[in-house]
């Protein structure tokens, strides 16, 4: 099975330039024309499963408003209070 | 996803404790920002943020000093070198770096960093060369491509008229008192591993007192190349890197044979 992932975007930073959705090799990106940011622009979000953790996102994005998680192996667990 | 399922998630990549919480002014998709993020990333990893004192440049960066969670003072234009080396000489324990577009460091401030690499000061230099003045409204650079259209060059730039593009890492290279020198792009992931990687090592030449250090970061400005973020990334692939290649120009021995 693949490994699985998760991105969360920060909407006070994202610009909606959407550099992530282009570097994303799993093409689970798109910005979400029905939401805006409070600088009014569209935010970048997981649009479908298949998000592995690779971090390409997060390398891209120049506004750093991205944060990655992958599925955890055996420790180094965290607790999200998202 | 469940908020259970993600409670069995690993943290992989969060935002750097050495940017601030600030929201830029840059353009979206602009890669100063990746830059910014970068330097904080380095910061993070070397544990340097006490001692860290910045030099904002004029330019579009101009506001570096609110991004990062960093001293950080603010130079004329093109005079940060000659301000990092009053502040290197007075607080030797500091980790000092200065951050500048190619107007500020190739233009106003020619005379700044020649010197600062010659005399082998002990400061590292981000240089930000997007090809254009972007904060100004996108005129003609010393590092603008022949035939590239700005604000100042409406039919491209006119090599007969205006000269060629200045190559400031093959230049500084030359100096003595460089102890590391190299140019990286910004324009895809891998590249951007690259170059932080060589921020990294330009922050090392700096705290093993091995002399002046840059890192030439080949950089976008989709506003006043009046193309998408995306495809600003393609014109440095394309047009910028076979006039400015990425390469090492000086590594000193020390630094090549380092582990980071
Ligand atoms: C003494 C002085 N001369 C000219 C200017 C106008 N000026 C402001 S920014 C700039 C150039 C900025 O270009 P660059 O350094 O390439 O940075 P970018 O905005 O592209 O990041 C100039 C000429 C100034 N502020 N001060
Ligand atoms: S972590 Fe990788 S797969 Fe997941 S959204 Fe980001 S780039 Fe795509
Ligand atoms: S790269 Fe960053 S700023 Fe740009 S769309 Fe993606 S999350 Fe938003
Ligand atoms: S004008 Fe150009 S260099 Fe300045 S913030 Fe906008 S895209 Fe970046």
């Amino acid at each position: 099975m693949p490994i699985k992932g998760w991105i969360e975007v920060n909407d006070l930073y994202c610009k909606g330039c959407e550099l992530c959705v282009a570097a994303c090799p799993q093409n689970v990106l798109a910005l979400d024309l029905d939401q805006l940011t409070p600088k009014g622009y569209h935010p970048a979000r997981l649009i479908t499963a298949g998000c592995t953790g690779c971090n390409i996102c997060a390398i891209v994005c120049p506004d750093a408003a991205i944060t990655v998680y992958r599925e955890a192996r055996q420790k180094n667990k965290v607790a999200i209070n998202a | 996803m469940m908020l259970a399922e993600k409670q069995t998630m690993d943290l992989i990549y969060q935002r750097p404790e050495s940017l601030s919480d600030a929201i830029t002014h840059y353009c979206p998709g602009c890669t100063h920002g990746i830059a910014h993020r970068l330097v904080a990333e380095v910061i993070d990893e070397m544990g340097l943020r006490e001692k860290t004192i910045g030099v904002a440049p004029v330019g579009c960066s101009v506001f570096a000093y609110n991004y990062f969670n960093t001293d950080y003072v603010e130079a004329a234009h093109g005079r940060a070198p000659a301000m990092a080396t009053g502040i290197k000489r007075v607080l030797p324990d500091r980790t000092v770096y200065t951050y500048q577009g190619d107007g500020d460091l190739a233009s106003i401030g020619m005379a700044e960093i020649m010197h600062v690499a010659a005399r082998g000061e002990n400061i590292t230099v981000i240089f930000i060369n997007n090809a254009i003045y972007g904060m100004t409204g996108g005129q003609m650079a010393p590092t603008t491509l022949p035939g590239m259209r700005t604000t100042s060059s409406p039919n491209g730039r006119d090599v007969e008229l205006s000269g060629y593009p200045i190559r400031m890492s093959e230049m500084l290279a030359t100096m003595d008192g460089a102890g590391y020198i190299v140019r990286r792009s910004l324009h895809n992931p891998a590249n951007i591993r690259k170059a932080k990687k060589a921020i990294r090592l330009a922050f090392e030449t700096q705290e093993h007192g091995l002399g002046f250090s840059m890192v030439e970061l080949l950089s976008s400005c989709p506003t006043n190349w009046k193309v998408t973020p995306n495809e600003a990334l393609t014109f440095i692939a394309d047009h910028m890197v076979p006039v400015f290649p990425l390469d090492d120009f000086k590594v000193h021995p020390a630094i090549a044979n380092l582990k980071v």
